[in-house]
């Protein structure tokens, strides 16, 4: 019996997650984009962007009012099922400054719902630089919690142990003639970043520039998020958009 | 009644009738006729072959009433009298060189009239200008009739329009455009009551669609059609068409006709002037480096795609036009109407895929009428060799194959309302009203239309979440108004049906293999744009044909596609996507009557009746009504082979199917093929065997259910529908189109489209644009309506042949399985010996 299930009887099943070190912790990758950090019992999930669809519709850009919905479900499952007693949300939780303001009521009631009974940590991002309105949680830039760092936008000079999001890393391989893209988990071993775990969020491909002054070039590898799995690559597998 | 009968004062005009007497004319039948319908205030659809004055005969009628008409010079007059007649053509080349060639008779005849063209070229000071002094007659495209009638300025503009006519009307209403230039004549028929319209067609398999769709219906959906008056120009001289004669062996599969290079080159050194026509970009790029490789006499040869730099492709017209071109290579992007002067003759490469649309590319040989128009047919493969012989049958006994009207799209309508409402409150049930009296929308509910309406006010969301942010508000009289005047910036950015998949320009730079230090070097020529998709698959060092040059893929850098000059001798050819054209269902039916009537195989080369012979002495014929489905193992495979002939979208979507059946039928089908007269499924398990006992029913598997659940069911996953959604949602707004230098790029686009599509797909599967993504799939790319019916026809006439080798006339859809999206020289060398060695088996 591992560890992990020793120290938590009472747990039905431990979700299948892909472990690996980073930066001497030992954390598990998930299919659906969120990180768990079984020493600490914490679940990670980065860049939820919340009220996208009604962001764009105030401009008169009418995208399905699902979103919101959408992650949210996507969200009680990954709760459900860790069970974490700590969720930090790595930033641009919400679409807009506003978007905590215009969610929904039966929205608020089912995040409350999620956060009753455990610590809540929402992390400051670019698209939502304050803390939001009338929820629970604790609002930070940053918060430093072992030998772990969580923060939205990743820092130039590489904290070993830096965990964040921001940059909805994808990655593209080929085979065949034909290509797959997927969001995916991006490390080097030292450094983590997230992929969103918003439904209408789209990605950027690791080899684009953006990234250059992350990852050494080339020296990384990616986890490209499948069905109940993950796929990891290095990156000199990949190939640009 | 003749024109010449009529009472009254002459049609033409003295002037005008000196004016033909100077040039040795005298005014035509149908030019008078069309004078005669305009001076009853009656609509017309003129259908007249290439060459039969049909320009002229159109603009006669406002020509002359033009001359009539008092003008004053001061601004302020002139600008209550508006346009006077809107000529609308899919091409803007087209209209500047309509203006071009006004030019002579209003300068000869000595008429003061403004001729103008408006297109998305035109500056925009000309474009004020034009708003302020309209010009008499205004040459246009579809897109920018819809941007002037949203806007007051620009309504007030046409509010006067006395004609509107519409050149190549058998192309235009084919597509989106036809439904948004539909909506558009339907505004401008409330705007000016008395408008009429002229419609320029070439000839087609059902003139009253066109005669109904240029004038109002009236409001009873199933009640009779009004149509507008009818004039034909018949015939001309009747065609003078061969087909290529080779002594090579005819291929069994491909679209290159390769074989048929050295006798094409020959046939272009005999003629002045060639136009060699084929379906696709890369059959062009391909058959125009082949011509090359043989042109000994360097004939000015010259290659003329969609794709290329418009700079390059200006230069090709002028050349063509100046008469210093011996050949052009050239896809549908020379099929419509520019004169070309000196053609004396057509070469369609590959099946023509309709009967009409032969006949229109034949068209472009010899402008004159009175003289026949020379074409030789190039079958590229032998299955061509009938198709094209079916074509010549067609053409001789003037049968035409059209496509039918479309039913108007609802993402277009969606377009529509919202540019109405730009231009000023609207009240919804005049409306609904108008658009239907536009033959495209005449069978329009009122639901649909509603929902349209909620759709471009706030997404038409069941959840009305969005009531707040909403693009159209009550005006409080019952009308509806735009909520924020940035909306109206927001539709005039995306206004327009043709959403280009996504593009990438070509850049020629030095080669990074060269100059190893340097990295890859900056600013060099641009060479056209290139599909993303296509780009996507090449890896760095991929050589492929663009512009008639093996380049080599260097990097993309934004949006450009870098590529150097090649010195490979075997580029990676662009993977054939197929005809772009799905084979007419009028030629698909002729070809199953060829091949069931062996009576009529007289009339083909040897080769393909010796291969015929054999099919029919190793296996069956194909009934003319019927299916043959043939079964046979091969190497460790079973496959199963059938010919439906519907074309190769139609077939894609049977194979779709059929493999989802044949899974849960136990017999793991593990793939499928499909060209455009056969589709070919295989597996490890024994279909003949499990059709034989019963396990397996072919009644069962080809019944007409399949496109109930099945279809719902895999179009949930597949990337055409989200491709198609794409498109639909960017039409209707929903997305924002592309522009150069800012918004999104193509690229994110496509994410957040198919993201969209999942969540709408999931939350609510009925949203308005789905329905409309469906119907858009069902006509074009899936071909459903096609499929329909293909069972309905083959019910009870399923034929079963159990054989123990491939037969005959499977080899070619067999030849296509495996074929990999890129293929070089070595993977030549083994598709031509995998050939052989079906050929063998299957003729052994």
């Amino acid at each position: 019996m591992s560890p992990f299930t020793a120290q938590q009887p009472a747990r039905r099943f431990a979700p299948v997650c892909h472990d690996i070190s980073l930066a001497g912790e030992l954390v598990g990758l998930h299919d659906s984009g969120a990180l768990w950090w079984p020493d600490e019992d914490t679940l990670i999930v980065s860049d939820l962007h919340f009220e996208k669809g009604s962001s764009f519709a105030r401009r008169g850009v009418m995208l399905p009012p699902y979103d919101t919905a959408a992650t949210l479900e996507k969200l009680a499952g990954v709760i459900d099922a860790f069970d974490p007693s700590r969720v930090i949300a790595l930033g641009d939780s919400f679409h807009d400054t506003n978007g905590s303001d215009r969610l929904p009521a039966t929205y608020r009631a089912m995040l409350t719902t999620l956060q009753l009974g455990r610590e809540w940590i929402w992390i400051t991002g670019n698209h939502d630089p304050v803390a939001p309105v009338s929820l629970c949680g604790e609002t930070m830039e940053e918060v430093r919690l072992a030998g772990l760092v969580f923060r939205h936008e990743p820092e130039e000079d590489t904290t070993p142990g830096e965990v964040c999001g921001h940059l909805h890393p994808a990655a593209r391989i080929r085979r065949y003639g034909r290509s797959v893209r997927r969001p995916c988990f991006a490390t080097d071993g030292q450094r983590m970043v997230l992929p969103a775990f918003g439904v209408l969020t789209g990605g950027l491909n690791v080899l684009d520039e953006a990234w250059s002054a992350l990852f050494p070039p080339r020296a990384f590898s990616v986890f490209m998020l499948g069905e109940g799995r993950l796929y990891p690559f290095t990156a000199s597998r990949l190939v640009a958009d | 009644m003749s024109a010449m009968d009529a009472a009254g004062p002459p049609l033409l005009p003295p002037d005008f009738q000196r004016w033909f007497e100077s040039r040795g004319w005298s005014p035509r039948t149908h030019q008078l006729d069309l004078l005669e319908v305009a001076r009853k205030k009656r609509s017309a659809l003129l259908i007249a072959p290439t060459g039969a004055g049909k320009t002229l005969a159109g603009f006669l009628p406002s020509l002359t009433e033009l001359a009539g008409r008092p003008r004053t010079k001061s601004g302020a007059t002139a600008a209550r009298c508006g346009v006077h007649t809107l000529y609308i053509s899919p091409l803007k080349a087209l209209a500047v060189d309509i203006a071009r060639n006004l030019e002579a008779p209003v300068a000869g005849i000595g008429l003061d009239i403004r001729i103008e063209t408006r297109t998305g070229d035109t500056p925009s000071h000309k474009r004020q200008r034009q708003k302020k002094i309209p010009p008499d007659i205004l040459l246009t495209t579809p897109e920018q009739i819809a941007l002037l009638l949203s806007d007051a300025q620009g309504r007030e503009m046409l509010s006067d329009v006395k004609t509107v006519i519409l050149d190549e009307l058998h192309a235009l209403v084919t597509s989106k455009r036809g439904d948004l230039l539909a909506l558009g004549l339907a505004a401008l028929r409330r705007l000016s009551p008395e408008l009429r319209t002229i419609g320029l067609s070439a000839t087609v398999a059902e003139p009253d669609d066109l005669r109904a769709w240029l004038v109002a219906q009236p409001d009873d959906p199933d009640g009779t059609r009004t149509l507008a008056d009818l004039v034909t120009v018949s015939g001309g001289a009747a065609p003078d068409i061969t087909i290529l004669d080779t002594d090579e062996r005819l291929p069994w599969s491909g679209h290159s006709a390769r074989h048929a290079v050295p006798d094409i080159y020959q046939i272009i050194r005999k003629h002045r002037t060639s136009l060699v026509f084929v379906n696709t970009r890369s059959q062009a790029e391909a058959l125009f480096q082949a011509l090359w490789h043989v042109n000994d006499e360097n004939l000015p040869i010259a290659l003329h795609h969609g794709s290329l730099d418009v700079g390059q492709r200006r230069k090709v017209e002028a050349a063509m036009a100046a008469g210093s071109l011996r050949a052009i290579v050239c896809t549908s992007s020379l099929d419509l109407g520019i004169d070309w002067g000196d053609v004396d003759l057509v070469v369609n490469v590959g099946a023509p895929k309709g009967a009409s649309r032969l006949a229109q590319r034949i068209g472009r040989s010899n402008h004159r009428m009175d003289e026949p128009s020379r074409a030789i047919l190039v079958p590229a493969n032998r299955f061509e060799v009938m198709e094209c012989q079916a074509a010549l049958a067609a053409s001789r006994a003037g049968e035409q194959d059209t496509p039918p009207l479309r039913t108007g799209a609802l993402d277009v309508l969606a377009q529509h309302v919202l540019g109405v409402a730009c231009a000023g409150p609207f009240s919804p049930d005049d409306l609904f009203a108008e658009i239907r009296a536009a033959e495209p929308y005449r069978h329009l509910s009122q639901r649909d239309f509603d929902r349209t309406v909620a759709f471009v006010a706030t997404g038409g969301y069941a959840l009305r979440t969005y009531e707040r942010y909403a693009r159209l508000k009550d005006n409080g009289d019952g009308r509806l108004r735009l909520a924020h005047p940035s909306f109206a910036q927001q539709y005039r950015l995306n206004v327009g049906t043709i959403v280009e998949a996504p593009m990438l320009k070509v850049r020629l730079v030095r080669s990074k293999a060269e100059g190893r230090r340097t990295p890859v070097g900056r600013g060099g020529r641009m060479l056209g744009e290139i599909e993303e998709w296509f780009v996507d698959q090449l890896a760095p060092g991929d050589t492929f044909l663009f512009a008639g040059e093996i380049l080599r893929f260097e990097a993309i850098r934004e949006n450009e596609a870098y590529v150097s000059r090649a010195r490979a001798q075997a580029p990676k050819i662009p993977s054939y996507q197929g005809g772009k054209f799905p084979l007419s269902t009028y030629l698909a039916a002729s070809v199953r009557t060829m091949l069931a009537t062996p009576a009529s195989w007289d009339r083909l080369p040897a080769q393909v009746r010796d291969w015929l012979e054999l099919q029919r002495l190793y296996s069956e014929l194909p009934k003319a009504d019927g299916l043959l489905v043939e079964t046979f193992p091969r190497g460790n495979m079973h496959y199963l082979v059938c010919y439906p002939f519907d074309g190769r979208l139609a077939h894609q979507t049977l194979g779709m199917l059929l493999t989802r059946r044949l899974e849960r039928a136990g017999a793991g089908p593990l793939g499928f093929v499909a060209n455009d007269y056969a589709l070919a499924v295989w597996g490890l398990s024994d279909l003949g065997a499990m059709i034989a006992s019963g396990q397996l029913s072919l009644a069962g598997l080809f019944d007409e259910d399949m496109l109930g659940d099945d279809l719902d069911a895999w179009l949930a996953e597949s990337s055409l529908m989200k491709r198609t959604f794409r498109t639909c949602a960017v039409i209707a707004g929903l997305i924002e189109r592309r522009h150069p230098g800012k918004e999104k790029s193509g690229r994110q686009v496509t994410v957040s489209a198919d993201l969209i599509y999942d969540v709408l797909r999931r939350h609510e599967p009925d949203h308005i644009l789905l329905e409309a993504t469906w119907q858009d799939a069902a006509q074009g790319l899936l071909d459903i309506s096609r499929l329909g019916e293909l069972l309905t026809r083959i019910q009870g006439r399923i034929a079963h042949t159990a054989l123990d080798r491939v037969s005959p006339l499977a080899v070619p859809v067999m030849l296509e399985i495996g074929k990999e999206p890129v293929v070089g020289a070595a993977q030549e060398a083994l598709l031509s010996a995998a050939a052989d060695d079906l050929v063998r088996e299957a003729m052994g």
